[in-house]
């Protein structure tokens, strides 16, 4: 842990907020004692192993499974014909969405993508499913399959599903599934290695941007290829399922424990409250598990299937398969700059690899998040996103946002070589400010942030990395080696509204938060409490938070995903807080007389201001149960969602039971921002590079946790910093088969390939637009920690080097070799 | 029949406490063997249930192929010594550090810990298609998958390719190479020993094989002679990651000088194919020669001689140039003050 956790003293004016602590699930992880799903047993439990796709795309003719079946200690297959219908979903405002008729389902007959989960057996023991599985006959029909988005658009190129190869999203409707095709005089562009722009299902712009072009002093136009990324969670996604009285208990890991609930009965087909999911402790999610996977349906309906529990441990190639990914990005940007590195007009164009399923907002938001982290003064976006025969994909820390920004920066670091511009500089007068604007435009006009504090963070960063010494140092090549520095801009969403807080004061004048968030690794299950406890001015000894498992009763919580947890939950648990402040000054007024307002909440009493007359929570709480109604939970707020009003039911009569509605007004839609810098050291003979030094210095808001947050800004930038330096997948495009798909030949990063004293600051300005103040991090400084590795690089090396990330020895030694990139410029998955 | 991975099968697990004992055992038998000493690289063919033998002959518990013993003459490694021991023994540190520098830059801390020194010179090719199981050459068949216009072959060999283009993945083999080291076999015929140059094969003798290997054979020690103890040594390997991954390309080079002559000079490296390449042409061209720059160029545009890259992996030809003039005329070292 960098040493400014240590040093830097945040919220002076707090007690909880700012300062570190320990959290309560902490020595559980360290000594082992957590238990993850895999860890769960239950009497008589099966356990079961998947059948996957031999073919990238094809139809199940015919499963012969008599031998698998006859085999002792084989129970049961479970085959798509298994599964149930698909649940359309109702959205909190009642809208129902249809259920996606090319939507993933867990197993199927027509694969799309070489892994794809057929079927389940289940047995005795896993040895014995294994082998049932290779004893099991499967004729395929083998249908066409593509895997670089670019060969499906060609002219008669091959559509990955058998009605078409991209999602377009009608204005208003859902996206459906079509075709596209671009034509030869698109493709000539190839020639010349740069991205050929056909026409696109989506497209958005503002400002002139022909004007802007004309009045440009250097006009960029470059081609970029962003890898695809596996999650890799190190807790792949097992799951263990039993039913009992008419209930399925599922364990999995998740992102986001209170929704998963509702995902699993979308999933299942049935209602929530036949539904109990349990996730104490879940290694790692990174987008994979906002709520979960599908795939843990499967031991679900084998247990009910057989009658008994089934565990599904799922192995790290099959993680690979189905564990989600980072949509890869073909993408070309024109870009032209003022002479002093303004950017007047800013062309995108991208094609997202979506993979064969659900359409992902990649694509789009990389337009929203260059638009607001560059400022173009005019912009145009357009995009495709292209489905292929790999992998499924998901959000991946940053979807969309790491992406964008890698293709941009490099580019801003081209254009300030050649403008003579310092790097830090025309970052600066790009930056967003204050209420920020940015594309695309909602009914004409542009939307804007709650606020930006990256002008502050990009400078505190510039002076704590000594950019200015850095970059006088000289000589920059010693030997065979050379030394480069690079700086970049990256943002994010950060936070969502209108989530609901729950907690209860107990007669022992405990507080007990519930809480619904998933307990991923960010430690935001626990910390948001903190800004409920701030609230009601209790110290943390006394509050209790109860999460992990849907039966012991959680609010309305929003998933945690797009880096909206802290800024959405703060608000909720303030919100709760005021409102358990509001009813302890009732109770007190009822109790011993006058009115509420004349009553004070600190020091775990509620007592008359000024007199000191007053009562304790403990007796508050044994009051509440007294009053009943609106006090004790037997009635519940109009407001809050139907989950919490079950949750309000089931507590009722335990305490002091407050529950709010976040309703606090938010002007603009919050974001949160990184400047990152690092120094890396390449050796020319051989194309090896060392990252020397690291910073990411962040405008997050108020700083809540702040070792938490330090692990989250550099955990996340090791992340991103993974995309510049060497994980990707690797795909034989005629087979249709990735070929890196274990752990060591797709490469994600080590602790080893990154600076031990890796460095992140944080400004602590609080955001206007909030109660706490505090917004999200997990996202934002991903694609800045991967773009200054990038720009460092080609500090070093030139701008002649790399048109794709990652970047490794080969790039690096056969385009110095031979003076110019040698890389292919668009090819997908090499 | 559907195929599955990462789920062992089941097998016989024969734990012999001497060499003989397991000599027997391997000859009783014979092709439905398999013999393990770390695991390191078998666990992942019978996870993958791509090798499924009848029997595993675990190594582990023989004493006598383990340690390190000291003579004048040199020293011999017990093929089950595992590469931490090596890496920390005294003596090798001291004067064989060659051996040191290449062995400890294998795979991970955790896998040097279990991984021996038998294991890293005996393991097989890590070839992306070879070990998903598709059924290459190397696997019995009768294509080379890494070799089409579609192969994806940034790792593979750029020299003695010979329908397979698999590369040797050791790290201390081409450190042996250089040190001269001999290897003790243990056969049905009894007892014999090859200059670790010898021990390894390319696809032009067995394709199937990276070593002199046969069911019931071997390999009980490695002796390395004092000819080259504290020689000017040079090791380099260089790997995506800076742990936990094979090499692209090593090189390894013992080297003796008068003044600044090059007297005798042995030079390995690895990664260029399917097994470790002794530079025999770059020892007899810079013999008697200055230890500088100017031969180190020399020597490494005659050790690419003859390359042909892949459609993914011509880098390796500047690597290995690089390689081999840096194990001659050295690496100026950068020093930057912060």
């Amino acid at each position: 842990m960098s040493t400014s956790d240590n040093e830097r003293q945040y919220g002076p004016q707090y007690k909880l907020i700012g300062k570190n602590y320990v959290t309560a699930d902490l020595y559980a992880k360290v000594t082992g004692k957590s238990k993850y799903a895999e860890d769960f047993r239950a009497e008589g439990m099966l356990f079961c192993k998947l059948l996957l796709s031999p073919v990238p795309h094809g139809r199940v003719k015919r499963i012969d499974a008599s031998e698998a079946l006859a085999m002792p200690g084989v129970r049961a297959i479970l085959t798509a014909d298994d599964l149930p219908a698909p649940a359309d979903t109702v959205t909190d405002n009642g809208t129902v969405i249809k259920a996606s008729k090319w939507g993933e389902r867990g197993l199927t007959m027509e694969p799309v993508y070489q892994g794809e989960p057929i079927l389940a057996v289940a047995a005795v023991d896993e040895l014995t499913a294994a082998e049932a599985v290779e004893r099991i006959h499967i004729d395929f029909e083998r249908l066409p399959f593509v895997v670089d988005p670019l060969d499906t658009l060609r002219p008669g190129g091959p559509n990955p599903r058998t009605d078409g190869n991209v999602w377009v999203t009608p204005p208003g409707g859902q996206p459906a599934v079509q075709e596209l095709k671009w034509t030869d005089a698109d493709f000539a562009e190839t020639k010349y290695g740069r991205l050929p722009m056909g026409k696109t299902p989506d497209e958005w712009s503002y400002g002139d941007l022909d004007a802007g072009f004309k009045n440009a002093a250097l006009v960029l136009d470059e081609t970029f290829v962003t890898p695809d990324v596996s999650h890799q969670t190190l807790e792949t996604r097992s799951a263990m399922a039993y039913w009992q009285n008419g209930k399925v208990y599922l364990h999995s890991g998740t992102q986001s424990t209170a929704q998963t609930r509702t995902a699993i009965a979308r999933w299942l087909n049935m209602d929530a409250d036949k539904i109990v999911f349990i996730s104490e402790y879940t290694g790692g999610g990174f987008g994979s598990k906002v709520t979960g996977g599908v795939s843990m349906i499967i031991a679900a309906l084998l247990s009910k299937k057989v009658n008994a529990p089934v565990m599904m441990r799922i192995s790290r190639e099959e993680e690979t398969f189905i564990g989600r990914a980072r949509p890869g990005f073909q993408g070309r940007m024109k870009v032209g700059f003022s002479k002093e590195g303004r950017i007047l007009a800013l062309d995108m164009f991208v094609i997202s690899d979506n993979g064969p399923y659900d359409a992902q907002g990649d694509a789009p938001t990389s337009g929203h998040m260059v638009s607001l982290l560059y400022q173009p003064q005019a912009m145009r976006w357009r995009g495709v996103t292209a489905l292929t025969n790999t992998p499924p994909r998901s959000a991946q820390s940053s979807p969309g946002g790491l992406q964008g920004i890698t293709i941009t920066e490099p580019i801003i670091a081209k254009a300030a070589r050649k403008l003579g511009v310092d790097q830090v500089a025309i970052r600066y007068i790009n930056c967003p400010e204050g209420k920020a604007p940015y594309g695309p435009p909602v009914q004409g006009k542009l939307q804007h942030a709650t606020s930006a504090f990256l002008k502050d963070a990009l400078q505190r960063g510039a002076e704590q990395f000594k950019w200015q010494e850095r970059i006088a140092r000289s000589p920059k090549r010693m030997g065979s080696k050379v030394r480069g520095v690079g700086v970049a801009l990256s943002c994010y969403v950060g936070g969502t509204i209108g989530f609901d807080g729950l907690l209860v004061i107990t007669p022992e004048g405990r507080i007990q938060f519930q809480s619904g968030i998933g307990n991923l690794g960010t430690e935001s299950v626990i910390d948001v409490h903190r800004a409920g406890a701030e609230v009601l001015g209790v110290p943390w000894e006394k509050c209790d938070v109860v999460w992990g498992d849907t039966s012991k009763h959680f609010p309305y919580t929003c998933v945690s995903g797009g880096s909206q947890t802290t800024h959405a939950m703060t608000r909720a648990a303030y919100a709760v807080a005021m409102d358990a402040k509001q009813k302890l000054q009732e109770i007190a007024a009822k109790s011993l007389g006058g009115n509420p307002e004349d009553y004070e909440v600190a020091n775990e009493r509620v007592f008359r201001k000024g007199s000191g007359s007053g009562i304790t929570f403990a007796q508050a709480a044994q009051r509440a149960i007294e009053l009943g109604g609106k006090y004790d939970g037997h009635e519940a707020p109009a407001d809050v969602n139907k989950m919490t009003k079950a949750s309000i039911a089931a507590l009722a009569g335990q305490g002091l039971v407050a529950a709010a509605r976040d309703n606090y007004p938010r002007d603009g839609n919050t974001h949160s921002y990184v400047a990152s810098f690092a120094e890396i050291e390449v050796d020319v003979e051989t194309g090896k590079y060392y990252i020397v030094d690291f910073l990411a210095y962040a405008d997050v808001g108020t700083v809540i946790h702040p070792r938490a947050l330090g692990g989250q800004v550099l955990g996340r930038s090791i992340l991103g910093i993974g995309h510049a330096i060497g994980q990707k997948w690797v795909f034989d495009p005629h087979y249709g088969e990735m070929v890196s798909k274990r752990f060591y030949q797709n490469r994600p990063p080590t602790i080893l390939d990154v600076p031990v004293d890796m460095q992140w600051g944080a400004l602590d300005i609080p955001d206007p637009e909030t109660p706490v103040g505090a917004r999200g991090i997990g996202e934002p400084p991903v694609g800045g920690a991967c773009a200054s590795i990038l720009n460092a690089l080609s500090d070093a090396l030139g701008d002649e080097i790399f048109q794709r990330a990652p970047v490794n020895a080969d790039t690096i030694l056969t385009s110095l070799e031979a003076g110019r990139p040698m890389q292919h410029p668009l090819m997908a998955h090499i | 029949m559907a195929v599955i991975r990462d789920v062992m099968a089941s097998f016989e697990l024969l734990q012999p406490a001497s060499i003989a004992d397991a000599q027997k055992l391997l000859q009783q038998h014979g092709e439905d063997a398999w013999v393990m000493a770390g695991g390191m690289d078998t666990f992942d063919w019978l996870k993958d249930r791509i090798r499924k033998p009848k029997v595993v002959v675990d190594l582990s518990g023989i004493e006598e192929l383990k340690g390190i013993r000291t003579s004048s003459d040199g020293i011999e490694i017990g093929a089950t010594t595992t590469l931490t021991e090596v890496v920390k023994h005294p003596v090798i540190r001291e004067k064989y550090s060659l051996l040191v520098e290449a062995a400890e830059v294998v795979a991970s801390p955790q896998i040097r810990n279990q991984g021996t020194i038998g294991g890293n010179v005996s393991q097989d090719a890590r070839c992306w298609y070879y070990r998903a199981g598709w059924p290459c050459y190397r696997a019995g068949g009768n294509i080379c998958y890494a070799d089409t216009p579609t192969g994806r072959n940034r790792e593979h060999a750029i020299l003695h390719a010979e329908r397979c283009v698999a590369v040797n993945p050791s790290d201390s083999a081409p450190a042996l190479i250089a040190l001269d080291a001999k290897f003790v076999l243990r056969t049905p015929r009894g007892e014999r020993i090859v200059d670790a140059e010898d021990y390894f094969i390319g696809p032009d003798i067995d394709i199937t094989r990276l070593h002199i290997l046969k069911p019931g054979d071997l390999l009980t020690a490695i002796r390395i002679p004092s000819a080259w103890a504290g020689s000017r040594f040079y090791f380099e390997k260089i790997r995506d990651r800076n742990v936990w991954d094979f090499p692209l390309l090593n090189v390894a080079s013992a080297m003796q000088v008068s003044g600044t002559t090059i007297d005798r000079i042995r030079i390995a490296v690895n990664g260029a194919a399917a097994r470790p390449l002794r530079l025999r042409a770059v020892e007899d061209a810079v013999r008697g020669k200055p230890a500088t720059a100017a031969t180190g160029e020399m020597a490494g545009k005659l050790a690419v001689q003859g390359a042909i890259p892949l459609q993914f992996n011509a880098y390796k030809i500047p690597l290995m140039r690089n390689l081999v003039k840096r194990a001659i005329g050295g690496v100026e070292e950068a020093r930057w003050a912060s």
